[in-house]
């Protein structure tokens, strides 16, 4: 590295002619410079201190007084355009080698690892979890109850006549010995009761959960399924209500365009019962009607096995299943795949239904 | 309940082109869904035809059979015959070899000719067979799909029939016919007649009905017939088991008689094969009107029939041949001879009609529903009887029916009817309800008119007075389902139609949300979702095996589980106390399906049974139990504390360019106990522990301050994995999350955030090897005091340099005061007093 130009001869401090040459000799030399380390030759070539525009700076002392003023203004301004190019040149030399570094750090972003992931909900416990939240956005509340229940709140609380063919059609779990009157119960409507019992009036509570019926394992039965079910029990309730609910709840599941249908049916709970079809607009094939649940008007003996005087109180309920409901709503077509617990069930869904 | 349409026809009106599916899409209006079409046609296409049997040559078959050559007559001689195609002999003769040799010239048969499609696809054609071109078949029952019987063909003459040559034999065999099949709910046992049926349609399609019953010319009164005494002196519920008996004798029937086929047909069309003559009279005038009937052998019988309750031991041979004991509750038919029947549900052999009786005593009787179902599932025997019996017969049609019965035994088997019959028992008294006249439209939410309510309940059946503030209703006889105002509002809504019910959408009270323990749940099952964990839903059926390992930490420790008394298999009898045997079945299938790498977690209910088990007893329905009562059924309900598990095998993550994945271990499971712990702001305290099911080195006991053990996380037993063919260091975790939403800060208080500078120290303790980590910390933190902010173990050294059976432990120690900057000496001397703790407890020795 050279501190001085070789041959280069000290121009005169007054000599504007000179000191232009030497700025303009060095202006040149750092526009030429391509690297960082050739502009610090040219900088010590140039600015150094036995650089030609030092040495003439430094020869102002010698000059007269009356001409230190007009030299020290030449080189003073001389020196500031050398020192401007070579800050804005050593600018531009560092922006180029920030951006060529980053274009060497260049990854393939395609090939990355993946190190963390999310897992997966079960759909059933996820659209579970939907359907309370559109309840309790109406102000309903969430009841639960237990899996293994007192025959009593299963089916006598619920106007299931002992000797009645309607008690036999559900299929039951027993608890050993029979004699302790314990079951599995067959579906939330225990929830229901002990609701009713627990509660204060007026009552709007959904009871998702677990129920069991001893069907064999296929293609559409399991002996373990979800199911959710509705009560409303308060001064002057219709049937009417119970419809605009059902309505309601259908639109904020399956989209505006889904509508309800009642047709009669019979349960020992509820006087009058309907058969719950909801049109799914949605529906794999095209809309259609698709059986849903079942619901009617609390049957008066229910509200008397809790203390709720039917003369004054009224009350609807409802009930779906879960597992149905993802089978029309998501196009799930086999019940044992949600049943299995193969991973590739779950993590298809991830977090959402 | 299967329907055929003709029989409906003669007392609704449907539409001539109606099909199955037609009246079914109305009959679901009312309340019966649909189930299935029976139309024979589906399966069945002609030519179907009477032939006569021209002529029939015997040719033996060099396989040992021998086939007939038949000549028959498929036209009447000296007309065309009008059928053409392929095979069609314009003769109006076919030839035809068939297999069967149970008839002769000159029988008429039924011939399928070549285009004719028979039940399983199976296509006639004229074809080349036994040296000659068969042009047709001569057809069984079987092959028709009208019966079971196949040795041999169909001779019509058998049947009673002599029908024209060239009769479409479909029509004659009322093969044309087709039922409708609907689900009729247990409420509604009218319903399963055709008498029911058809005035449920004409309630969904407002036309007429003409009821059969009123078709039937019945006397009266009855008198003089068979002795009949009914004697219950046990009734159930206080009801009597019987309250009418109505018998008729017919005398001097051919029971040889073939049953005629359009009884046959519509028999066979509802679901019943036809046996007998009486046999399916009785069970024609069943479906018709609803009336199960019995038909006895009244030379078989000696002395009165005397209807009564069991006595212990008495027995009794079915009509199935079985002998069956009999229990005090259940309520026979007896003669002199003993028990001849179980009321309702079955008759005996002993009295059973057969080919040589002459005289039929029919008995038509009303019994009671419970009694009757509780005969039926004691002796396992449903039958069509009984079905009726325990949804509740019309007590009015038992004459009516019995009259029917006579006179198609009297005009079909050539009996004479006696004059004089039996019908004792007492009437229950009509239902009424008083209906206010505002009520059903409170109850619907349908503005009905008060027309609207008379004409439904009155299409009905029921009979109407009006009062002052609405009506005072009796129902119908065979509506035993009607007791109440809200049972008339259902029907009057049933009647106008449901579709006519408006929306109004009530308005719940301000609610509270998701409780805390909803939302724990919700943030516990996500968190672990979150983290990386896959959701599944297992069975809580599991084996005694799965609950004595998995559901208490010490082998062999007292256990309690509750059994199922019908459980799906004795393999899973049992419901879990645990949800790892679920989740670990759940693994090893995954691994089976290729899946290794697993970490899936189920927060399920397990079933933890205290020292009462249920209740001996249990309230009646209707009525609010007495709070001991209800204290009891509460108490006897199992504990069912939400527990949540986790099992994880094979890698952490996939493999990829860049990234080596890590096989879960026992500190995996441990740290997603402790994040379990996180989400829901409790602190676990972590000590080894000991369960049978985990690894007797590698399991750490998780326990809340207070000292209540609420699970376990680490490595799984060896010997566990091994048998279940999971691979080795797999580990689980298992928690009752009930115990950590219990324990979880109500209120969490704030905690002053210090500004001042950190001042870090580390420390590294020598101990000996089975002085656990943990133990050490809390002493360092205990030593230190108030100014110690974090303290964590961030090596652990065993090996060259430290003596035999001692390890290393490093801490780094970060103290802050809340109120000044701490001094270099302030923070030392807090570290000595750590280690001086620890060294007082544990020896430690600083290195």
């Amino acid at each position: 590295m050279t501190e001085t130009l070789p041959g280069a001869a000290v121009p005169n401090p007054l000599d504007e002619t000179a000191i232009n040459a030497a700025v303009e000799q060095a202006v040149a030399a750092i526009a030429g410079a391509s690297t960082l380390d050739e502009l610090k030759a040219v900088r010590l070539a140039h600015t150094g201190e036995k650089s030609p525009l030092s040495l003439a700076n430094r020869g102002i002392g010698g000059l007269p007084k009356e001409q230190k003023a007009a030299a020290g203004k030449l080189m003073g301004s001389s020196r500031g355009r050398v020192n401007k190019a070579l800050a804005d040149r050593t600018a531009e030399l560092e922006a180029e080698n920030d951006a060529r570094i980053l274009v060497e750090e260049t990854v393939d972003v395609t090939a990355a690892p993946r190190r963390r992931r999310a897992g997966a909900r079960h759909p059933l416990s996820t659209l579970q979890d939907r359907v309370a939240d559109i309840f309790v956005g109406m102000g309903w509340e969430i009841a639960e109850g237990p899996e293994v229940e007192s025959e009593w709140f299963n089916f006598d609380a619920l106007n299931f006549k002992p000797d009645h063919p309607a008690r036999e059609m559900q299929d039951t779990f027993f608890v050993e010995p029979p004699e302790a009157h314990l079951l599995m119960r067959t579906h939330t409507s225990p929830v229901q009761v002990r609701s009713m019992l627990e509660r204060e009036l007026p009552i709007y509570v959904l009871c998702p959960g677990k129920v069991f019926r001893t069907d064999e394992l296929d293609a559409t039965h399991t002996p373990v399924f979800h199911q959710f079910e509705g009560l409303a029990i308060d001064k002057k309730l219709s049937m009417a209500d119970l419809r605009g609910t059902l309505e309601h709840f259908a639109r904020q599941m399956f989209g505006d365009e889904a509508q309800i249908r009642l047709r009669p049916n019979y349960f020992p709970f509820t006087e009058p019962s309907a058969e719950l079809d909801i049109f799914h607009p949605g529906a794999k094939g095209g809309p259609r009607w698709i059986e849903w649940g079942g619901c009617g008007m609390v049957n008066p003996n229910v509200l008397r096995a809790a203390g709720i005087d039917p003369d004054v109180y009224s009350g609807f309920a409802f009930g779906m299943g879960i597992e149905r409901t993802l089978m029309f709503r998501n196009e799930v077509g086999d019940m044992r795949d949600m049943i299995e617990g193969d991973v590739r069930f779950s993590e298809h869904f991830g977090m959402e239904i | 309940m299967r329907i055929p349409l003709s029989w409906l026809r003669e007392f609704a009106q449907i539409p001539a082109g109606a099909t199955a599916e037609d009246v079914m899409a109305d009959l679901v209006k009312v309340g019966f869904e649909e189930e299935a079409v029976h139309r024979p046609t589906d399966a069945l296409r002609g030519p179907v035809v009477v032939g006569q049997v021209l002529s029939l040559v015997k040719e033996p078959q060099s396989n040992g059979k021998t086939i007939n050559w038949c000549q028959v007559r498929v036209v009447p001689e000296g007309q065309e015959q009008t059928l053409t195609g392929k095979g069609i002999d314009p003769s109006g003769v076919q030839g035809i070899v068939c297999g069967a040799h149970n008839f002769v010239e000159g029988d008429k048969v039924v011939v399928t000719l070549p285009g004719a499609v028979l039940p399983g696809d199976f296509h006639i054609s004229a074809r080349k067979t036994y040296g000659h071109m068969s042009a047709g078949m001569i057809a069984s029952v079987r092959e028709l799909g009208i019966g079971e019987d196949h040795d041999g063909i169909l001779v019509l003459s058998r049947i009673g029939l002599d029908p024209e040559i060239g009769t479409d034999a479909m029509e004659l065999l009322g093969l044309y016919d087709q039922a409708a099949e609907i689900n009729v709910t247990p409420d509604r046992g009218y319903a399963f007649s055709i008498r029911g049926v058809a005035r449920e349609y004409a309630h969904a399609t407002g036309t007429e009905f003409t009821d059969p019953a009123s078709k039937v010319n019945a006397p009266a009164v009855l008198s003089g017939g068979y002795g009949v005494k009914i004697n219950d002196d046990a009734p159930i519920y206080g009801k009597p088991g019987c309250d009418r008996f109505v018998a008729r004798t017919v005398r001097g029937v051919d029971a040889t008689r073939p049953t005629p086929p359009w009884m046959s047909s519509r028999l066979r069309l509802a679901g019943i094969r036809s046996i007998s003559l009486p046999v399916d009279i009785s069970n024609y005038v069943m479906l018709e009107l609803g009336q199960p009937l019995h038909f006895y052998d009244q030379d078989k019988l000696s002395g009165d029939i005397v209807v009564r309750r069991a006595v212990a031991g008495e027995k009794l041979t079915t009509l199935d041949g079985k002998e069956r004991s009999l229990d005090p509750e259940d309520l026979l038919i007896t003669d002199a001879s003993g028990a001849i029947g179980v009321a309702g549900v079955m008759g005996g052999a002993s009295t059973e009609v057969s080919d040589a009786t002459t005289a039929v005593l029919i008995e038509a009787a009303h019994f009671e529903e419970v009694s009757i179902a509780r005969s039926r599932r004691r002796h396992k025997l449903p039958s069509e009887a009984s079905k009726r019996f325990e949804r509740g017969v019309d007590w009015q049609v038992a004459n009516i029916a019995a009259q029917r019965a006579v006179d198609l035994l009297v005009e079909l088997a050539g009996g004479t009817a006696d004059e004089a019959g039996t019908d004792v028992g007492t009437a229950p008294d009509p239902v009424t309800i008083v209906l206010p006249a505002e009520f059903p439209a409170a109850r619907i939410g349908i503005d009905f008119t008060e027309d609207q309510i008379v004409t439904s309940l009155e299409d009905l059946g029921a009979v109407l007075e009006k009062t002052g503030a609405g009506w005072t209703v009796t129902a119908p006889s065979w509506r035993n389902d009607l007791e109440t105002k809200e049972d008339l509002s259902e029907e009057v809504a049933r009647l106008v139609g449901y579709d006519q019910i408006p929306a109004t959408l009530p308005v719940a009270p301000p609610g509270r949300g998701l409780t805390r323990v909803q939302q724990q749940r919700r943030r516990l099952v996500q968190a672990l979702a979150d983290a990386g964990l896959t959701e599944v839903l297992a069975y809580p059926f599991v084996s005694k095996a799965a609950n004595d390992t998995f559901g208490v930490a010490e082998e062999g420790a007292p256990r309690t589980a509750v059994k199922l008394a019908n459980p799906i298999s004795e393999e899973h009898g049992y419901l879990r106390t645990s949800v790892l045997p679920g989740l670990l079945e759940i693994a090893k299938r995954n691994h089976s399906r290729g899946f290794r790498d697993l970490a899936v977690f189920e927060a399920g209910m397990v079933f933890l049974p205290g020292d009462t088990l249920g209740t001996p007893s249990i309230p009646p329905l209707g009525v609010k139990p007495s709070d001991e009562v209800l204290d009891a059924l509460y108490d006897g309900v199992p504990d069912q504390p939400l527990h949540i598990a986790a099992v994880l095998t094979g890698h952490d993550s996939p493999a990829a360019a860049g990234h080596a994945p890590r096989l879960w271990d026992w500190a995996d499971a441990l740290d997603i106990a402790r994040l379990a712990g996180d989400v829901l702001g409790v602190e676990l305290v972590v000590t080894q522990g000991r369960h049978q099911a985990f690894h007797p080195g590698r399991a750490a006991q998780l326990s809340l301050r207070s000292g209540e053990v609420v699970g376990y996380a680490g490595e799984l037993h060896p010997k566990l994995l091994a048998a279940h063919d999971m691979p080795a260091r797999s580990a689980a975790l298992e928690l009752n999350a009930d115990a950590l939403f219990e324990a979880a800060a109500d209120v969490v208080v704030a905690r002053h955030i210090s500004t001042f500078p950190v001042a870090t120290q580390d420390v590294a303790l020598v101990v000996p090897q089975d002085v656990p980590a943990d133990d050490v910390l809390a002493a360092l933190r205990e030593g230190a005091g108030q100014l110690l902010e974090d303290v964590a173990l961030f090596d652990v050294y065993a090996g060259k340099g430290i003596e035999e059976g001692k390890k290393s432990l490093a801490f780094g120690l970060r103290f802050r005061a809340t109120d000044r900057t701490l001094t270099a000496d302030e923070a030392s001397e807090a570290r000595e007093r750590a280690v001086a703790t620890a060294a007082e407890r544990f020896g430690a020795v600083q290195r």
